[in-house]
């Protein structure tokens, strides 16, 4: 993940560029390519060819009405993602945000990576557009200046006037008589001033997101509400298993009766991706479905036809027990000369079973090929991930292809795997005309990138005053990152083998433990399967819950309580002292947050039969952009039933500078209820090589009635803004589990919980 | 030919008698605020009212609805429902949004006979509509600011 961080940040000779267009202004960031000179580069992007010369981001453009337009190129699927990062430049611009608007752009290369996840929007972009908005604020300034014939001393900007007493001037006047072309070099930049926080105007303020009235009124337009002329509908017909499988009959005689059916096709994806693969063609959704009933098909089924969940299950305990399997992650120190010199040893075991991202828009896509270019219409989180692919399943140049962007019905990771756009692509390639492809939901879900049913292995090593003197963890999961972008997996710290970091990140947490192992372990039935998904929370999302399960039965052994225990070991020494500026103060943050939500939660008191209080942290997605999180979980235990209710939740969150904080708010109300639900609503299972649990009657997310209170902080910073869309998740169901022990005296191990 | 009532107008439909109402209103009629979400009426987005009551489009025939009045998310104009929408607003309510159009109708079928719910009224009428955001607890907060309560 990194990797992708730095792919982005990684634009050489960054320029910030400024030109008169049209009757507007555009200004954005733009990375010259060797040999062109700046000069040529303005030149460009005033006739609007960047293809070849820019690959501008955090571009925004102002018309001679004073509208500010910002392009975003993230996906919104309910972080409010355009209203946080026009924030960003409106503040710096001194932009009235009345006047600002905001535009999801196209897969256009001029664009550059893109990639919606990770909670890595404003974090890997808040620089960027902060600066951005400076320059535009300085290019406005002077030229406004130069209009008044006045020196640009002693002007300043804010509502979109750059004023000096009684003299001023707006946006929009400065567009219609400006003739604007200025550039800056990255050193250029770096030395203009950039808000101090507390001259902030809009970031950290309360707003309005831009994206909410249209989904109060039914007219926001998400994917699955494209439409193209001449359009045909198309269902899957999918194969037993998702890898493997062929079709061996195919009788479409019935469908033929069934009004508007047009045709059944065969899929031949040269990507591989879609293996044994029918597409039922019609005229209407309806009759595409009433056709794909009818059509009598039957596979030759792959050889993972017969797993289970049991066998995911068991191969992972398996690796997780082997000390020799999988890539070091961590290894501090000598963790097995710590276990063989050991008093004791404490080992358990923590399983997580698979889970579903559905999303509530089921995966969709709606393809037209048009003067040499495929046109897809489709929302989706890593455009720039899934166009090779498509690429090699049309046999055409990813250049051709263009993705373009709707508003997402959820994401939580679904939509980082863009592969839902191949049948239609390929159906709309073979068929020559646009095609409309949507996934009922039980295809929805067994062709869904689950997240793979996972097994942790911990063995703590003590002394006969059980005190920690190691531990040694075993992960096993299937790796998303594996098949879909190998370029990103990590090296082993030894220089051996490969990880995922995306099956293993919160495995190198923030205490201070003097000899550490971590081994990352694919699980390999489970990779050939089907294909691990990336889920909101991702890697910590599984693996915080055995570590932090886990270290409250190291307290229980010690007989200290959990949190005094925890704040021992987060003592921001050595490698947990943090680094400036993203993780500056370390594992001191963390215990910050953690005696905070310790006062707030009055933890320690009596708490009434059956009910009690469990604790556990979390550091975010990954140690080189840590959100800082504690949770206090209060839950119920029915004595009869044992039905677990969560009474309620407190959480304090430490990530930085908030940007827009009732979008941030929102965004943890709905992580923490998503720890809830994989906690305790969510497990699907593997039967007979797919998941078995496809639709609402069977998988059953969190509803109103679940709802507990909560009670979330953000704790004041002015620090380097870090994700939020997921870590708020990561420490719920260890919070859980561990009142649950809190309760009953009972350990509880796989997740969803039950007792 | 099933002939009813799409938000106060007339509209025609020639589709087969078992058509799922849901796609022709939104494929035919070309009124996308209607979402799909599960097909078998279990997350409520596809929500309409139907005679003024709250009912799941994918699982109802195009006929049964032959003379009835329908509405949809773009067609809702009682007292209520503007309440109801001002009030989403306000309470920033929406994170996806796929899901609200249902929620907004169920609410406002929940307001149409019960002016004033009290909370537990609200989880009980709301408890059908998933919301995979999960931005349950504005949800009902919206309700209790547009209700008054």
């Amino acid at each position: 993940m990194g990797s992708i961080m730095k792919q982005k940040a990684g634009m050489s000779r960054r320029t910030f560029i400024a030109a008169s267009v049209g009757s507007g202004l555009a200004m954005g960031f733009g990375s010259l390519l060797s040999g062109c000179s700046q000069e040529q580069a303005t030149e460009s992007l005033a006739t609007g060819d960047l293809r070849n010369i820019l690959s501008p981001a955090g571009w925004f453009e102002i018309d001679a009405h004073g509208k500010v337009l910002v392009n975003i190129v993230k996906a919104e699927m309910g972080q409010h993602v355009g209203t946080a990062l026009a924030r960003i430049v409106a503040d710096e611009l001194g932009a009235d945000w009345a006047e600002i608007q905001i535009k999801h752009v196209d897969t256009d290369a001029k664009w550059g990576y893109m990639v919606t996840g990770g909670s890595w929007s404003v974090f890997t972009t808040f620089q960027m557009l902060s600066q951005a908005g400076a320059a535009g604020r300085d290019i406005l300034l002077n030229a406004g200046a130069k209009l008044l014939d006045s020196d640009p001393a002693g002007f300043s900007v804010s509502n979109s006037m750059v004023s000096n007493g009684d003299k001023s001037i707006s946006f929009a006047e400065i567009v219609q008589k400006g003739d604007i072309s200025r550039s800056f070099s990255e050193e250029e930049l770096a030395t203009l001033p950039v808000k101090a926080a507390a001259d902030r105007q809009y970031i950290g303020k309360q707003t309005t997101a831009l994206d909410i009235p249209q989904k109060t009124n039914g007219q926001a337009v998400y994917g699955i509400d494209a439409e193209l002329p001449g359009m045909v509908y198309a269902h899957v017909l999918m194969p037993p298993t998702r890898y493997g499988s062929s079709i061996t009959s195919l009788d479409d005689a019935n469908a033929k009766k069934i009004n508007g059916y047009q045709q059944t096709i065969r899929l031949e994806d040269p990507s591989k991706q879609l293996q044994g693969w029918a597409l039922v063609i019609a005229d209407t959704f309806p009759a595409a479905m009433k056709a794909a009933e009818a059509v009598d098909i039957s596979w030759q089924a792959g050889p993972t036809a017969n797993i289970n969940e049991a066998e995911l299950i068991g191969e992972g305990e398996r690796l997780a027990a082997d000390y020799e399997a999988g890539t070091l992650f961590v290894d501090e120190g000598d963790a097995p000369q710590a276990r063989a010199s050991a008093d004791k040893v404490l080992k358990s075991i923590y399983r997580t079973s698979t889970a579903l991202h559905f999303a509530l828009e089921p995966a969709n896509a709606v393809v037209e090929f048009k003067d040499g270019k495929c046109h897809i219409h489709s929302g989706n989180q890593w455009q720039s991930l899934i166009l090779p692919t498509l690429a090699k399943a049309l046999d055409m140049p990813e250049s051709d292809i263009i993705i373009h962007q709707y508003y997402l019905g959820g994401g939580f990771g679904r939509r980082l795997w863009g592969d839902y756009m191949i049948p239609a692509a390929l159906a709309a390639k073979h068929l020559n005309k646009p095609v409309k492809l949507v996934f009922q939901r039980p295809d929805d879900s067994r062709f869904d990138c689950v997240r793979s049913a996972s097994v942790q292995q911990f063995d703590a090593s003590l002394d006969a005053q059980n005190n920690l003197t190691g531990i040694e963890h075993g992960a096993a999961a299937g790796w998303p990152t594996l098949n879909l972008a190998p370029g990103f997996l990590g090296n082993g710290v030894d220089g051996k083998g490969k990880f995922d970091a995306f099956s293993i990140s919160g495995a190198d947490h923030w205490y201070s433990i003097e000899n550490h192992r971590v081994r990352a372990i694919n699980n390999e039935l489970a990779q050939r399967t089907f294909q691990p998904g990336f889920l909101r929370a991702v890697g910590p999302g599984w693996v915080g819950w055995g570590v932090e399960c886990f270290m409250d039965e190291l307290a229980q052994l010690k007989q200290q309580d959990p949190i005094d225990f925890r704040l021992a070991m987060l003592d921001a020494a050595g490698k947990n002292a943090g680094k400036a500026p993203e993780s500056i103060g370390g594992a001191k943050r963390l215990a910050a947050v953690l005696n905070d939500v310790r006062d707030r939660s009055n933890w320690g008191r009596d708490m009434p039969a059956g009910e009690g209080l469990g604790v556990a942290v979390a550091h975010g997605q990954e140690r080189t952009m840590p959100t800082w999180t504690a949770v206090v979980a209060h839950v119920a235990v029915d004595p009869e039933s044992n039905k677990i209710t969560v009474k309620k939740i407190w959480q304090s969150i430490d990530c930085g500078t908030v940007v827009h904080p009732d979008g941030a708010l929102a965004q943890a109300e709905g992580a923490t209820l998503w720890g809830i639900s994989l906690a305790l609503k969510e497990g699907n299972s593997f039967e007979n090589g797919e998941v078995s649990k496809t639709n609402l009657d069977t998988y059953t997310p969190l509803r109103m009635a679940d709802v507990p209170e909560m009670d979330i902080k953000f704790m004041p910073s002015i620090e380097v803004p870090t994700g939020l869309g997921e870590p708020p998740l990561i420490a719920i169901a260890p919070a859980i589990g561990n009142a649950v022990f809190a309760v009953t005296g009972k350990r509880v191990y796989n997740l969803p919980i039950s007792l | 030919m099933i002939e009813f009532k799409l938000n106060g107008k007339t509209v025609r439909s020639d589709s087969p008698q078992d058509t799922p109402l849901l796609w022709v209103i939104r494929d035919e009629l070309k009124l996308k605020g209607t979402k799909y979400g599960c097909g078998i009426a279990q997350c409520g987005a596809c929500t309409v009212h139907f005679e003024g009551t709250a009912l799941r489009s994918c699982s109802v025939p195009l006929s049964a609805v032959e003379d009835k009045d329908i509405t949809t998310i773009e067609g809702l104009d009682s007292p209520q429902g503007k309440a109801l929408q001002t009030a989403w607003v306000a309470e920033q309510v929406p994170q996806c949004g796929y899901c609200q159009s249902g929620q907004i109708m169920q609410a406002a079928d929940l307001l149409s006979k019960n002016p004033k719910p009290s909370d537990q009224e609200i989880v009980t009428a709301m408890n059908g509509n998933l919301c995979r955001c999960m931005a349950y607890k504005r949800i009902h907060k919206a309700i209790k600011v547009a209700a008054g309560v």
